[in-house]
């Protein structure tokens, strides 16, 4: 991992130690964000955004790493469906990440990085880290939490165990609990990670890094917020620079050159480790676990606080029948919801695409 | 804005401040009338994605569902009102859903057109055919309205199901009507009910 060492992000670091869900604390935690829009004079205009498994701060504007645009530009900015021009945003990478805030790569107490000494934590720590970061912002109350995948995650999570501190969610192509099927894809990545020989039980950082792993974990995990209708519209059966098939095992098809590029780039800004930790917090996420069993229980707090929900029609990660048991839960607690299953052909990854009724739903319920 | 005549009257007559339940909301135009006018807690539901999309849009609390179905997920006694606009007819299990509304609610309104209305009635005598008019505009192949009913069906419906009728009022050409000879008279009915 060169990407953190050589770049620096806007942080701070939390003055009390983060408590964690294992029982273990963790200090001297650096939580890095980028915001945009100014933030009011009473403090009322500030929308959060959490970002998924592989996503970080850089929301709008061009990514240091990178270089590319930012991930949700479409979405957010100057008269954008969460306007800048009106609203503070804010976006913090997760704890357990690479851009900034503190994760396996960072240095632990014994000035080496922690590898795998790095505590496993949750989807609720990394809430809890976003929440002290506020703190440390003096930003007591937002107008809104919002998040798509595992930042939907984020914000139902928010929603339940800091009910207080946000007048609405929008929560976007998200789960309540991680499926058999979602923990069993992660675990076919987290092994692809630990099978490369260079990964060596975490501690690669004086070397070279398991990029092999990294990117087989990333290539099945892609082809999972793709539908395949996507896939076949946009690749079909059709061959990569070539006019016949070579009987070998270049990438021959379209879609395996494309899986191929996904997987190498995904390297470039993304540390092994960081992946582990991260894809188990979601596989640990199951919000009616952590309220006794019952979801509605998740929520009690939370009646007042206003929900929108988004599905897509095409999106087998995280379904329609998902968000189907946190509308069923949220009207249990007489929660003020809102719930749409748009039509798209992108698959999970609809939520960062060009989907306009999601334009109009966002804009609406932001407000 | 203008809403159809019987949900005008619906909403005059939603108690002030009521939690309300308004089950196919379409673009929530009741909803949006309800709270701007009675300051009642509104929610909805409605089968079509679009229409909930415009509602939200409108900043409403509306959920994707299917009535026939989804209205189990709601509490007993959730709401102060549950309404029923144009929707009863195209309902698989009307009985069901009539008993979901006076589960989930203390009271329902419910609106229905009335396939007794002469003009109808004179269609049907004429033509033999399925009626096609300006308020049932669909073929009989592709219409949404698979119970069709009259006021007298539905009187007998309620009566059969021990659901006390705590008003009616009934509307022919865009306005009310008086409910003498509903029956013939009335283009559309909207009933008061409570269990």
């Amino acid at each position: 991992m060169a990407t953190t060492s050589t770049t620096s992000f806007r942080s701070v670091t939390l003055d009390a130690p983060l408590p964690l869900d294992s029982g273990r604390e963790l200090a001297g935690v650096q939580v890095a964000y980028e915001t945009a829009g100014e933030l009011a004079a009473d403090k009322s205009n500030a929308i959060l955004i959490f970002h998924a498994l592989t996503g970080d701060q850089f929301v709008v504007g061009q990514h240091p790493v990178t270089g590319k645009p930012g991930w949700w530009e479409r979405m957010v900015g100057p008269g954008k469906p969460i306007d800048t021009d009106r609203y503070h945003v804010i976006c913090a990478n997760v704890i357990g990440s690479c851009m900034g805030s503190t994760g396996p790569a960072s240095l632990g107490p014994d000035g080496k990085p922690y590898g795998m000494e790095f505590p496993v934590i949750t989807i609720r720590d990394m809430v809890r880290a976003q929440m002290m970061l506020l703190d440390a912002l003096g930003i007591e109350t937002l107008h809104a939490v919002v998040g798509g995948s595992m930042g939907g995650m984020q914000a139902l999570s928010c929603a339940a165990n800091f009910p207080g501190r946000t007048g609405r969610v929008l929560a976007i192509a998200t789960t309540a609990r991680h499926s058999a099927q979602n923990i069993a894809f992660h675990e076919m990545g987290r092994q692809a990670i630990m099978a490369d020989p260079n990964w060596r039980g975490g501690d690669y950082y004086d070397g070279n890094s398991p990029d092999k792993g990294l990117a087989v974990a990333r290539m099945a995990a892609h082809i999972t917020y793709l539908s395949e209708q996507g896939l076949t519209e946009k690749f079909g059966r059709q061959l990569q620079d070539r006019e016949a098939k070579s009987f070998g095992f270049d990438a021959d098809f379209q879609v395996e050159s494309y899986l191929r590029y996904q997987g190498l780039s995904f390297t470039d800004r993304f540390d092994a480790n960081s992946y582990l930790y991260i894809t188990r917090a979601m596989d640990y996420f199951d919000l009616a676990e952590e309220a006794g069993g019952l979801l509605a229980d998740a929520f009690a707090g939370a009646k007042d606080t206003r929900f929108c929900l988004v599905s897509f029609d095409t999106d087998w990660l995280y379904t329609t029948a998902d968000m189907r048991e946190v509308v069923h839960a949220l009207n249990a607690v007489a929660a003020p919801v809102s719930f749409v299953e748009l039509s798209a052909p992108y698959g999970h990854d609809s939520f960062l695409l060009d989907v306009p009724a999601l334009d109009q739903v966002v804009t609406g319920f932001i407000g | 804005m203008s809403l159809r005549p019987d949900l005008a009257k619906i909403a005059s007559l939603v108690p002030q401040g009521a939690r309300v339940l308004d089950v196919g909301c379409g673009d929530g135009a009741l909803m949006a009338e309800l709270q701007a006018q009675k300051l009642c807690d509104a929610r909805g539901m409605e089968i079509d994605a679009e229409e909930v999309a415009k509602a939200v849009a409108r900043g409403l609390s509306v959920v994707q569902g299917d009535a026939n179905r989804d209205l189990a997920d709601y509490p007993d006694g959730a709401f102060d009102v549950a309404i029923l606009s144009q929707t009863l007819q195209t309902a698989a299990r009307p009985d069901w859903l009539l008993d979901q509304l006076l589960r989930v609610g203390r009271e329902a309104f419910v609106s229905f057109p009335n396939f007794a209305y002469w003009r109808m009635r004179l269609s049907l005598l004429a033509n033999g055919k399925m009626p096609v008019t300006r308020h049932l505009p669909v073929s009989w192949y592709e219409t949404d309205n698979i119970h069709h009913l009259t006021v007298a069906d539905f009187r007998d419906f309620v009566d059969a199901r021990g659901v006390q009728v705590k008003g009616c009022w009934f509307f022919a050409a865009g306005r009310e009507i008086g409910g003498s000879n509903a029956n013939w008279r009335a283009e559309h009915a909207v009933f008061r009910l409570s269990r």
